[in-house]
């Protein structure tokens, strides 16, 4: 057995589990009937569908021949991770971890650690302009967000604003 | 004529002054974020939906429509000038626009397409308003029945005009009904595939998924190819107005885009790609006049016309949405968003339960085009300048600007780490070459298509021949069958794989 096109077997990997999982989960549910539906019943036929198109598509991958093998190529594991943790460290910053009791430290103090950790995702990085940027951001932000705009946003940490 | 009592009305609404500059400030900032490369419509949407939320629904619409032209026509210019396709439909404008740039005729090129653009908008808006009275007439005969098989008929079209292999289209589809399903089912009260998560109870926000696939999962893809050289033309654009022997050329161009988009638009599956590609074809087709600049080397003619279709294709492809309440493609999808955000349910009923909301949505399309030709076209070395600011800058400020909006939606953090997830997820779905346009119209039409699918076989008390035995419905399927059959068919497949590889 010959791998064809790396992106489709892996493809059909995911649509196949994927919809095998919820066609599992529906089962949890009431299905019903055609007549009398139950919340259980249009998942159960759409994950059974998905889960049948993810095995055509894994067929196809170890049938039909491509002329570069359709290779995945390697994950950009740096950008990956610095952008999700930067998103993610937006959400911690702004609204704070209870569970560690991590206090809100508002939008300002947000907006700086996540623009200087997401711009660590790029080829060069400097400090200096890390700063700079997340100092215009800042700016931006409250001008447009909280002062025109009136969103709920904690600005500021609680412990200063009580 | 009623036609012209209701753009009346319409354009009563449209044209007091806090309307107008909710237009113009979406037109700015959808031509803003447009402009940007690498930042397609449906992003730019997504980004900036939060922004219309504090506003009246009217209000809110007309800044949305706004900031779609905007970012429209923000791609077509970084099509132009920096040889990057901003979005699908901007593909072909890219062969000759940039040719003429790279000649120094990158003004001319720049107003062939915002001078196309705008015709084929004006003939939209009418095709619009002219189709909208008698289509919703036909909607409110559509039984549940009709509304599955219609949706199933989109959601064909959607797939057969994308690029890339079908299977694997059809597939991001499901997933999209899939996981449009997460949360509550409004029927039995149980909440699905929830994990007891609270905030899940309430379904996946389609911001977050429009916001974590189309934004972080570009990005990350973006910043994983090494920087490219960008050739970006600064300096050049002089002499913006075509000459007489331009417009001579691109008039009949222009005209043959506009009634190809018009057409090709109103097709479920969004045809403003589609009409671009076509109208391309044709053009090139066409004997050249003795003296004319051959294609792919900047003719006008290839600039002006699939630019005009696509904006053609871009107006009617409201026609589905707010006639039948069916998104024709993403961005439309995420245009459905927005109304419901709005406490509008799009469909039928809107024309009559909300005539001025309606009739003002289709006036202030118009308006938005015409801005964008009276603003951009003198401000365009103001875009130029936003095209020399290094990606490095930019990818900061755009994932931020990603998780304030998701956090504004629901004021939730739980909503940036759903979007940290689908960031991840999206960036999948570019590596393993899945496109993730269809699943966010799955994901929109999920919840519609179970309570159709629901009724119709209630109705029929569990007959599922019912789709096939109601004239309508089995019509309509009729349709989606040949689509598909006709895609797979050995000979148009590989002209369908052609077209997306050659041009």
């Amino acid at each position: 057995m010959h791998i064809k096109s790396q992106k489709d077997f892996a493809s059909g990997l995911v649509y196949t589990i994927i919809g095998a999982a919820f066609a599992y989960g529906a089962t949890s549910y009431t299905i019903g009937s055609a007549a009398r539906m139950g919340p259980g019943y249009f998942p159960l036929l759409l994950g059974i569908i998905l889960a049948l198109i993810g095995s055509v598509v894994l067929f196809q991958s170890l049938a039909v021949e491509t002329p570069d093998g359709d290779h995945i190529g390697g994950w950009a594991w740096k950008p990956l991770t610095y952008i999700i943790v930067g998103n993610l460290l937006f959400g911690i910053l702004l609204g704070g971890l209870p569970s560690i009791k991590l206090p809100a430290m508002g939008l300002i103090i947000a907006i700086y650690g996540t623009t200087v950790v997401v711009s660590m995702a790029g080829d060069e990085f400097k400090l200096k302009e890390g700063l700079i940027l997340a100092t215009v951001l800042s700016v931006i932000s409250y001008l447009a967000f909280i002062m025109l705009l009136k969103l709920q946003f904690p600005v500021w940490p609680t412990f200063i604003s009580g | 004529m009623e036609l012209f009592n209701n753009l009346a009305l319409g354009f009563g609404v449209a044209f007091t002054f806090q309307n107008l500059i909710y237009a113009f400030i979406g037109c700015m900032l959808g031509t803003l974020i447009g402009v940007l490369p690498g930042i397609g419509p449906v992003a730019t949407i997504a980004m900036l939906l939060p922004a219309t939320y504090a506003l009246p629904p009217i209000a809110a619409l007309i800044m949305l429509g706004g900031i779609y032209y905007g970012a429209q026509y923000g791609g077509s210019t970084t099509a132009i000038l920096v040889n990057l396709p901003g979005e699908s439909s901007s593909v072909v404008t890219v062969i000759d626009g940039y040719q003429m740039a790279r000649k120094g005729r990158a003004g001319p090129a720049l107003a062939a397409a915002g001078l196309g653009s705008f015709f084929a908008g004006c003939v939209g808006t009418l095709i619009l308003a002219a189709f909208a009275a008698p289509l919703t007439e036909v909607a409110f005969k559509f039984g549940p029945a009709e509304y599955f098989s219609l949706m199933i008929l989109g959601l064909i079209g959607a797939v057969v005009l994308a690029s890339g292999s079908l299977i694997k289209a059809v597939g991001m589809i499901v997933l999209g009904l899939l996981l449009g399903l997460v949360g509550t089912d409004v029927n039995s009260g149980v909440a699905r595939y929830s994990f007891d998560i609270p905030e899940l109870t309430d379904g996946i926000g389609f911001i977050t998924i429009a916001m974590g696939v189309f934004g972080y999962g570009e990005i990350i893809a973006n910043l994983s190819k090494p920087e490219d050289q960008r050739e970006v033309f600064t300096g050049k654009v002089t002499g913006l107005f075509p000459t007489k022997e331009d417009f001579k050329n691109m008039t009949p161009a222009v005209l043959r885009g506009t009634a190809i988009g018009c057409m090709l638009g109103i097709l479920p599956g969004g045809g403003a790609l589609l009409a671009a590609f076509a109208a391309y074809t044709i053009e090139k087709k066409t004997k050249l006049r003795p003296g004319e600049v051959p294609f792919g080397q900047g003719n006008i003619r290839g600039v002006a016309a699939p630019e005009s279709a696509n904006n053609a294709g871009a107006q009617t492809s409201f026609i589905p949405l707010l006639t039948l309440g069916i998104p024709p493609n993403a961005v439309m999808a995420l245009m459905v968003g927005a109304m419901t955000i709005h406490n509008i349910q799009p469909g039928p009923q809107v024309m009559t339960s909300n005539p001025e909301l309606f009739w003002g949505l289709i006036a202030s399309m118009w308006i938005g085009n015409l801005m964008l030709v009276i603003l951009n076209l003198p401000l365009i070395g103001m875009w130029i300048k936003l095209l020399t600011v290094p990606y490095r800058w930019l990818f900061p400020a755009i994932v931020l600007f990603c998780a304030i909006g998701v956090y504004s939606t629901n004021n939730n953090t739980f909503d940036i780490w759903l979007v940290g997830a689908f960031g991840v997820i999206g960036y999948g779905f570019i590596k393993l070459g899945m496109e993730p346009a269809p699943l966010l119209l799955g994901f929109i039409l999920g919840p519609m298509m179970e309570e159709n699918l629901r009724r119709a076989l209630l109705l029929s008390r569990g007959d599922w021949t019912v789709f096939v035995t109601r004239g309508l419905s089995a019509s309509l399927l009729a349709v989606a069958a040949v689509l598909l059959i006709v895609v797979m068919l050995p000979s148009i497949k590989s002209k369908r794989e052609e077209a997306f590889v050659e041009e």
